[in-house]
């Protein structure tokens, strides 16, 4: 006796559970996470309210959890539009990094240009910074055949390094006392804010680049060209649409878009370069894409999730004092369940409990050297 | 369960039922085979025979029924197992490996201790002694489609069947090449062994085989003696109505050539492709004109240099409408009245997990359809076009704007064709138009394609089915090795000639090719 | 010791972890799965390994744990690739997230602590012979475990049937299949152990070569063992090669310094990541040779018809 789990594959891709699978992963990671608080003694209704409901409980946290998010839902809509097109842009990190330090050269190296030109001009050369760091695996891809996947997380640790030799080298506060930190950019070098001063102008560019995404992949004819090539490249060649200008495209936005989430985090929450400018938003933004299946409006539902994540790793860290790594392992768990859950989009699963005969079983083993065994005998007995 | 264990059956499957998920590819089967015979199994694609062979070779597992091997209640849980009771097969589209060696492939299928030099031995023996000459270190990737053909047969030689599964062996052959596996069949059926014989063929069948099991929608509908059947009963039971026959009258005088290749020369890009060597053809309005050729010869090499997915290194090499185009890509040759359908279906000519509607927008987003304006895509002309194609060409669907992927061969072929003729286009190319299609679409499909010549049109049709082009063609050309042939009026040509030349003797201004893989 | 012996020796030191992560994702790619989870298999690897060894005191423990953790990661992507037919890339990216996350929050109480180092076995006799004795001779047990692992896998995939089997498995899923092989299990065999050199190569770093538990301590040496894979075009005895350029471009930042090259550090750490975009380019560049080694089937998904 033995249970097995067994995939039907659908004549067609369910358009229930392509609703319904992001839901699933995300309550079948509340679950899990429920019996981990359990076993390690807390009460996981507590626990999860801590951890996923205080963050909506009150203002301040409403508003942070929009910041968090404004940088998760940027990155992650560009990359649900590489991940779409089957390019895997795993660089944003790096992106975001380039984007910030280009953006940043403004109020570094001409901290007196007060202008109404010089946000906008921040705003392009970040963008353009991170359009550039992604143009590189996308020119590698194009030109040479290398792989996007190492080329891009290549440059996201050279970016970290960059931007460790400004903060501690050229562009180091020279009243800093040392500390490895640029000099605080000066007001009108800061974005626009709403509210008590944290959610800003970020926030709406999110909400706009998710809006225009949406309505370019589905309605105009770059957009259905990158769905092609990710579905069928062959397709996409015979449609008579070009491999190496997708790339480009896509590299282009998501890295023009990761670069845009870079400025706006050291021209908004962190107000001057140093070290670490992002906890990672680079990288969870590829769970934020998935979560929203790879679509741009899903990515703006995905990133409050995954922000919601973040703060709630934060709230747990004090009141449950447990580690704020935990944020990270959620994340980790809720990609895992995510995937899991997208098999039911294409397959049904069902759990056969398989009956064998073991002498006739025996009769038919030893012949492959040992590397063929379908457990497959009782298959008739379903 | 009214077979008993009858003396001499060697196999018997009784009622055997496969269903997967709502759909029944076989509806209680009943198959019993003798020693020493070989026995066809004939029916259209769809019919469940691919299936049937799976679960006596053991790859699938029935729903319901039972198997017996030499009157004794049997199952065969893998491949291995059939192996071990005696029951070789040989795949339509191959199990084999292009990136290892011939002797490598064989002792994957060959227990016992690993020993890849004694093996070798071993196939050099067999081979030789059938007949079937093989290198065993030779790269599978290198070889010609009958040569792996042929290790897929020694390599069931060397496991001693009983029985012998062949699935649509001749369908990658040339008719001289189909003659001498025939020959080795007999053999095999001589010495003892049984064979079961897979086939759509209905001449060959008639020829070669003692008894003949016939299956429809899943079902057995008749046993018979096929030598005292013509074709056209044979083909009766297996469609269960009277095919179609395609009506291609002779035309009126040819148009002027509406397509031109000229010395088009393309050097392989992936590891193991063919390179297109000094290709010539003109193509005539008004006409079918067929290039014919063993799988693997080239045809994928030339229908992507036509379509413009692999541009030609000089503009002249090939000429659409007047219009020099080796250097244009595939859309502005559609822009020029050309139109293509390429032979993979799923992830080549149609996006398989995209509705028809979107499938529309593949190939005609730029050809004059105002589907798209500005770069916006018009969803409701899409929709339109894609219900006009599915009606005009009989493309039948469980729901409205069905996910490509979920429709019949048959059926996505039709759509396939129908949105590109729906466009009546000037110049037509159409690489295998009916491979893997059932009967009553490839002759719809056929006879679209005669009748779009007939309205003016300049139609090449690209195929390996020797009757589908006799059936349809005016004129006729063979591809061997990347290089083709003359072209001769279908008339004065016969497919012993078609067969010799696909073989690969090249009669091209009499000079002949040296056989490069002797 | 010389200088130069002493050169030798940290580059071999630096070199191992890439060489035992490099080969184990060998074997599962020839399998046709392409797992991106190395990075986090190895930081999961190098956090159990010393969180063992502490607790214990025992460095084979830690060895032991860093293995078994290793394995126990791949079998999760396993499941989920081979069972669940789930996206490799995706699967992968997943695995090195939540290793880094999961390691993170595993090490925070073992962060700073002094560890347990595996210590040096010197082959007696050849161990005092000038240059080769302590490079070749006086090394610790996983440094000689990586080369007979390596010696091992060629020698697999060139003279046994389980080798061919694997080779067959990556290259055509579909005739493997028909042919009776169940290709999920050897997949799952592929991809266990392939994780299992992942977490050794882990436990080498917090074992041996820190020997520490570091947050974040691999610092991108999983993805270059992935970038190892493809320059070698898939052949066990180009990987070490790899492996130990790769290991003298790491050291060779740090010398620079120490002899006082005025470049900043930052540079000389980026190193190691812009060579391993080079490597790849002089590798892809040759696209037939690419092409004709990459396992066929690679990061595609199978599921049978049944």
């Amino acid at each position: 006796m033995g249970v097995r789990l067994v995939l039907e594959k659908r004549p067609e891709r369910s358009r229930a559970m392509q609703v319904a699978s992001p839901l699933l992963a995300v309550a079948l990671t509340v679950l899990f996470g429920s019996i981990l608080f359990a076993a390690r003694g807390f009460d996981p209704l507590h626990a999860n309210y801590v951890y996923f409901i205080g963050p909506l409980t009150t203002l301040w946290s409403v508003e942070e959890l929009i910041v968090k998010a404004t940088p998760l839902v940027l990155i992650g809509a560009g990359l649900a539009i590489c991940f779409r097109a089957d390019l895997w842009n795993i660089g944003a990190e790096g992106q975001l990094i380039a984007g910030a330090l280009a953006g940043a050269s403004i109020p570094i190296l001409a901290p007196h240009w007060d202008s109404a030109l010089a946000i906008p001009a921040m705003l392009l050369l970040g963008m353009l910074g991170g359009m550039a760091w992604a143009a590189v695996p996308a020119l590698l891809r194009n030109r040479f055949g290398a792989n996007e996947i190492l080329t891009s997380l290549m440059l996201v640790y050279v970016a970290q390094y960059l931007l460790d030799w400004l903060v501690r080298g050229p562009w180091r506060d020279p009243q800093g006392f040392n500390f490895p930190k640029s000099i605080g950019f000066n007001d009108w070098h800061l974005l626009t804010t709403f509210g008590d001063g944290r959610v800003h102008l970020g926030a709406v560019f999110a909400v706009i680049a998710v809006i225009v995404l949406a309505v370019f992949m589905s309605r105009t004819l770059l957009g259905f060209e990158i769905k092609v090539r990710g579905e069928a490249p062959r397709a996409g060649g015979f449609g008579g649409f070009s491999q190496a200008g997708t790339t480009w495209l896509c590299f282009g936005i998501s890295g023009a878009l990761a670069g845009l989430a870079g400025i706006c985090e050291v021209a908004g929450p962190v107000g001057q370069l140093q070290p670490t400018i992002s906890p990672g938003y680079g990288f969870t933004a590829i769970i934020v894409a998935f979560l929203g299946r790879l679509n741009p409006l899903g990515a703006l539902l995905g990133g409050l999730v995954l922000a919601i994540c973040y703060l709630g790793g934060e709230a747990a860290q004090v009141e449950l004092s447990i580690s704020e790594k935990t944020a990270q392992v959620f994340q980790g768990m809720l990609l895992f369940f995510i995937l899991t859950c997208d098999t039911l989009i294409r397959c049904r699963v069902r759990l056969e409990w398989a009956t064998r005969n073991p002498s006739r079983q025996r009769q038919f083993i030893g012949l492959e050297g040992g590397a063929s065994r379908t457990a497959d005998a009782g298959g008739a007995a379903q | 369960m009214e077979t008993t264990d009858g003396d001499g059956y060697l196999l018997q499957a009784e009622d055997i039922v496969k269903r997967f998920g709502d759909f029944t590819a076989n509806g209680s089967v009943t198959l019993s085979l003798r020693a020493g015979e070989i026995h066809a199994l004939l029916g259209e694609n769809g019919a469940g025979k691919s299936t049937l062979v799976k679960i006596l070779y053991g790859a699938l597992q029935p729903t319901a029924g039972r198997l017996r091997w030499r009157g004794e209640t049997i199952t065969v849980p893998d491949p291995g197992a059939a192996r071990q009771l005696g029951i070789a097969m040989v795949f339509q589209h191959f199990s084999l490996f292009d990136a290892l060696t011939v002797v490598e492939n064989i002792a994957l299928a060959v227990p016992g201790p690993f020993d890849l030099r004694s093996l070798a031995e071993r196939v050099e023996r067999i081979s030789a002694e059938y007949g079937l000459p093989l290198e065993p270190t030779a790269l599978v990737a290198d070889l010609p489609v009958g040569v792996r053909q042929r290790i897929e047969v020694v390599r069931c030689l060397l496991q001693e069947p009983r029985l012998l599964i062949m699935d649509e062996p001749t369908a990658v052959l040339t008719p001289q090449e189909a003659q001498q596996l025939f020959v080795t069949l007999k053999r095999l059926a001589e010495e003892g062994r049984a064979v079961l014989y897979i086939s759509h063929r209905l001449e060959e069948v008639r020829e070669l085989c003692h008894r003949a099991t016939i299956l429809r929608q899943g079902r057995v509908v008749a046993e018979v003696d096929p030598g005292s059947e013509t074709a056209a009963s044979l083909a009766r039971l297996m469609v269960g109505a009277d095919v179609h026959s395609v009506n291609a009258e002779t035309p009126g005088p040819a148009g002027p050539a509406t397509l031109t290749i000229a010395g088009l020369s393309l050097a392989a890009v992936k590891p193991f492709g063919v390179s297109l060597r000094d290709i010539s053809l003109e193509v005539r309005s008004g006409e079918v004109t067929a290039v014919a050729g063993v799988a693997g010869n080239g045809q994928a090499e030339l229908f992507e240099a036509l379509s413009g997915e692999r541009l030609a290194p000089t503009p002249q090499s090939i000429v659409i409408a007047g219009q020099p185009c080796g250097t244009r890509d595939i859309t502005e040759r559609r822009r020029l009245g050309a139109a293509f359908v390429p032979e993979e279906r799923l992830g080549h000519s149609a996006v398989p997990g995209f509705r028809l509607s979107e499938n529309v927008l593949l190939t005609r987003h730029a050809s004059g359809d105002d589907l798209v304006n500005t770069g916006f895509i018009n969803g409701s002309r899409t929709r339109a076009l894609a219900a006009r194609v599915a009606k005009r060409f009989d493309v039948r669907f469980s729901r409205r704007d069905q996910e490509a992927g979920a429709l019949s061969g048959g059926n996505l072929q039709k759509f396939v064709v129908g949105r590109e003729l729906d466009r009546n286009p000037r110049v037509l190319v159409i690489n295998q138009p009916t491979w893997g299609v059932d009967a009553g679409a490839a002759a719809l499909i056929r006879q679209a394609l005669v009748d779009r010549a007939r309205d003016g049109a300049a139609v090449l049709v690209i195929s390996q089915d020797l009757d589908e082009i006799f059936q349809i063609a005016d004129r006729i050309a063979v591809i061997s090795r990347g290089a083709l042939s003359d072209t001769f009026p279908a008339d004065a040509i016969d497919r012993e000639r078609v067969g010799m030349l696909m073989a690969g003797a090249l009669e091209t201004d009499g000079t002949p090719q040296q056989d490069v893989w002797a | 010791m010389s200088a130069l012996e002493a050169v030798l020796l940290t580059i071999i030191t630096a070199s191992t972890p890439l060489l035992l992560a490099a080969v184990g994702e060998l074997v599962t790619e020839r399998s046709g799965v392409l797992n991106l989870g190395v990075e986090g298999m190895m930081i999961m690897g190098a956090v159990t390994g010393f969180a063992a060894a502490y607790t214990t005191g025992s460095a084979a423990v830690g060895v032991m744990a860093a293995i078994g953790t290793g394995i126990a990661m791949a079998l999760l992507f396993a499941f989920l690739t081979q069972t669940l037919a789930a996206n490799q890339m995706a699967t992968g990216l997943a695995l090195t997230l939540f290793g880094i996350g999961l390691s993170g929050l595993v090490g925070k109480p073992f962060t700073g602590l002094p560890g347990v180092k595996l210590g040096a076995v010197h082959v007696p006799g050849l161990s005092g012979l000038p240059l080769v004795g302590p490079v070749l001779f006086g090394q610790d047990l996983l440094v000689y475990a990586s080369v007979a692992i390596t010696v091992f896998v060629a020698w697999m995939f060139s003279r046994t049937r389980l080798g061919l089997v694997i080779r067959a498995v990556g290259t055509n899923h579909h005739s493997a299949h028909a042919l009776g092989y169940d290709v999920a299990a050897v997949r799952y065999g592929c991809i266990a152990f392939g994780g299992a050199c992942a977490g050794l190569a882990g436990g080498y770093l917090s074992l041996v070569y820190t020997p520490q538990w570091i947050e974040n301590m691999t610092a991108g040496r999983g993805w270059i063992a992935l970038a190892l894979v493809v320059f070698a075009t898939w052949s066990p005895n180009r990987v070490a090669v790899g492996a130990y350029l790769f290991g003298a471009v790491w050291i060779m930042g740090l010398y620079a310094q120490g002899i006082g090259v005025t470049i900043p550090p930052q540079f000389l750490a980026s190193l190691p990541y812009l060579v391993t975009i080079g490597a790849l380019l002089a590798i892809s560049g040759n696209r037939i040779l690419t092409k004709v080694n990459t396992p066929a089937c690679i990061g595609q998904t199978f599921v049978p018809d049944r």
